[in-house]
């Protein structure tokens, strides 16, 4: 018998559709895997360098609870050149294990009980679960194939956004690689200002567009005060497993997070602070250079698809694109793509509303086996 | 990028990319990636299309070799002219003009250890214009035009499927 009773809560948050294909993907030998959602590439061995260095200084201490000072410096430098947002360094940016610490540490910060939060879907899936544990509720607001999932005010107000206290967003988007522009952002703005609702805003791929430049919602007028921005070095700097990311806040928020963020883990790990601080300074050459390969990708994967008339947006960003399933039930394609083909590819109602009829296809693989890959699809379909 | 520029760092990285996939990587059309290659090559920009080989790993490896040349120049003789007549050696894989305490850096590749001796006793050294030869046999290439020569335990220890 079972001494140990799990809470409510853990109980409220289903099993995840991702580990379902992940042990699916397991049994089956010389898959080739379409369905990762971190980069094929290491981490630029000079940001690894500084970590081993750092190690040989002796520097296994924690550091500060908000993160390394000049850690903090360089990312407030880093974040003003590229997204053109401001933020001190002292009292509006905390450094986290991953961006996933942050997002988790955000919901608990800002969210009572019976606070709704909406969360723009498809997207990644930590954003509901994080709700429910905070003990919010979750609303779901699927954005749409015709819009190029991109959220739109319509949406919002369609599934009743307007009640809600928070609005979580992602762009660029996993899992559809969607991306929005100022333009784009600025109906998001109004709607948030208008109803009042704080805006938590995923910005990991800001680095990995195509094209545009990444403008974070932050930068519009009225947000800066209302938004908590997650950005982190896993999918940029290709750092996943060292775990490093960061939010971006006014003061009050980010203390309010530090309050819980000093419990839970005190400090982020100080050996990824010391790769990061290295990949800010030397790092720049590294994130072009993956991005142009990421971009070659992207085309390769778009115009095969193309070929063989599966519909697909043009994705501009992050290292995913979202083809309708060439099936209408895209979880049975996927089982059968990887029975048949081994091909790993994951069904689109995995990541939330919205997501039904499609594929999320990863292209964070090198170019030879993705060419193999769309090969296989290609037999599969005939 | 350009088309051109695309397509020239792509073939740097894969001269065996397909005009198809070239076209697909750089969003060209077919026919537009043909004639970019057309002109590099007509332009001389591409010189030809090579593997990149771990001699090692093969059952003949041959010998090579940097040899460095000092030389001295005069009025009828620069070093363009030097250059041409050590290009010509089939031996003579590489020639680069360097700054610092020798003028050319030759690579040169043989079967054997005395067949690169006495090709750069007999035929490089005896060159008027060659004041001095230093020549420093290859013992080991770790790494070649971008390419790593380890044992590629560079495995993908990613999760198959991840969020
Ligand atoms: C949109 C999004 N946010 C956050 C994360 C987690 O990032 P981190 O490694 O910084 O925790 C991921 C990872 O897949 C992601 O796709």
């Amino acid at each position: 018998m079972a001494h140990v009773r799990p809470s409510e809560r853990t109980q409220r948050v289903p099993p995840s559709g991702i580990r379902r294909f992940f042990e699916l993907a397991e049994e089956i030998d010389d898959v080739i895997s379409l369905g990762v959602g971190e980069p094929d590439f290491t981490a630029p061995w000079s940001a690894r360098e500084a970590a081993i260095d750092s190690l040989e200084r002796g520097k296994t201490s924690y550091t500060a609870n908000r993160g390394m000072k000049e850690l903090r410096n360089a990312i407030a430098a880093n974040v003003a050149e590229r997204y053109d947002l401001d933020y001190d360094p002292d009292e509006e940016i905390i450094v986290t294990a991953g961006a996933s610490e942050a997002i988790d540490v955000a919901f608990r910060a800002l969210v009572d009980p019976g606070d709704r939060v909406a969360v723009a879907q498809p997207s990644y899936i930590s954003y509901v679960p994080g709700v429910i544990f905070a003990g919010g509720d979750p609303l779901r607001v699927p954005t749409r194939e015709a819009d190029d999932f991109k959220l739109t005010p319509e949406v919002l107000d369609e599934h009743g956004a307007d009640e809600a206290d928070a609005l979580v967003l992602c762009y660029p988007n996993n899992p559809t690689g969607a991306i929005m522009t100022r333009e784009e952002l600025a109906p998001i703005a109004a709607f948030a200002r208008e109803h009042d609702l704080t805006v938590l805003s995923d910005e990991i791929y800001a680095e990995l567009t195509y094209g545009r430049e990444h403008t974070s919602i932050a930068t519009l007028p009225g947000m800066r005060e209302r938004t908590v921005v997650f950005n982190g070095f896993s999918k940029a700097y290709a750092m996943t497993g060292l775990r490093l990311g960061y939010a971006l806040a006014p003061p009050e928020t980010i203390s309010a997070m530090n309050r819980i963020h000093q419990y839970s883990l005190l400090s982020a790990p100080t050996t990824a602070q010391y790769a990061a601080l290295d990949a800010l300074e030397h790092g720049e050459g590294a994130v072009a250079e993956m991005r142009t390969q990421y971009d070659r990708r992207r085309r390769f994967v778009l115009s095969r698809f193309g070929e063989m008339g599966i519909e697909c947006f043009e994705a501009e960003g992050a290292f995913y694109v979202f083809p309708e399933s060439p099936w209408p039930d895209a979880e049975a394609f996927a089982e059968a793509l990887l029975d048949e083909q081994r091909v790993a590819v994951v069904p689109g109602d995995v990541f939330g509303a919205g997501g039904e009829g499609h594929l999320r296809v990863s292209y964070a693989t090198g170019l030879d086996d993705l060419r193999e890959a769309m090969d296989r699809i290609e037999a599969f379909l005939e | 990028m350009s088309v051109r520029d695309e397509v020239l760092s792509l073939l740097c990285e894969n001269a065996r990319h397909s005009i198809a996939d070239l076209a697909r990587l750089t969003d060209a059309d077919e026919s537009e990636v043909e004639e970019t290659i057309e002109e590099l090559e007509a332009e001389g920009v591409i010189r030809g299309y090579g593997a990149v080989v771990d001699w090692r790993r093969t059952d003949d490896e041959p010998v090579r070799a940097l040899v460095e040349c000092n030389v001295t120049l005069d009025r009828e003789t620069g070093y363009d002219d030097i250059a041409d007549r050590l290009a010509k050696f089939p031996e003579v894989e590489s020639l680069r003009l360097v700054s610092g305490d020798y003028d050319f850096s030759m690579g040169v590749r043989a079967d054997s250890m005395g067949e690169v001796s006495r090709f750069v006793a007999e035929k490089v050294a005896p060159v008027p214009e060659i004041t001095q030869t230093v020549t420093h046999y290859l013992m080991a290439t770790y790494k070649e035009q971008g390419i790593e020569f380890d044992d590629g335990h560079d495995d993908d220890d990613r999760l198959s499927v991840s969020p």
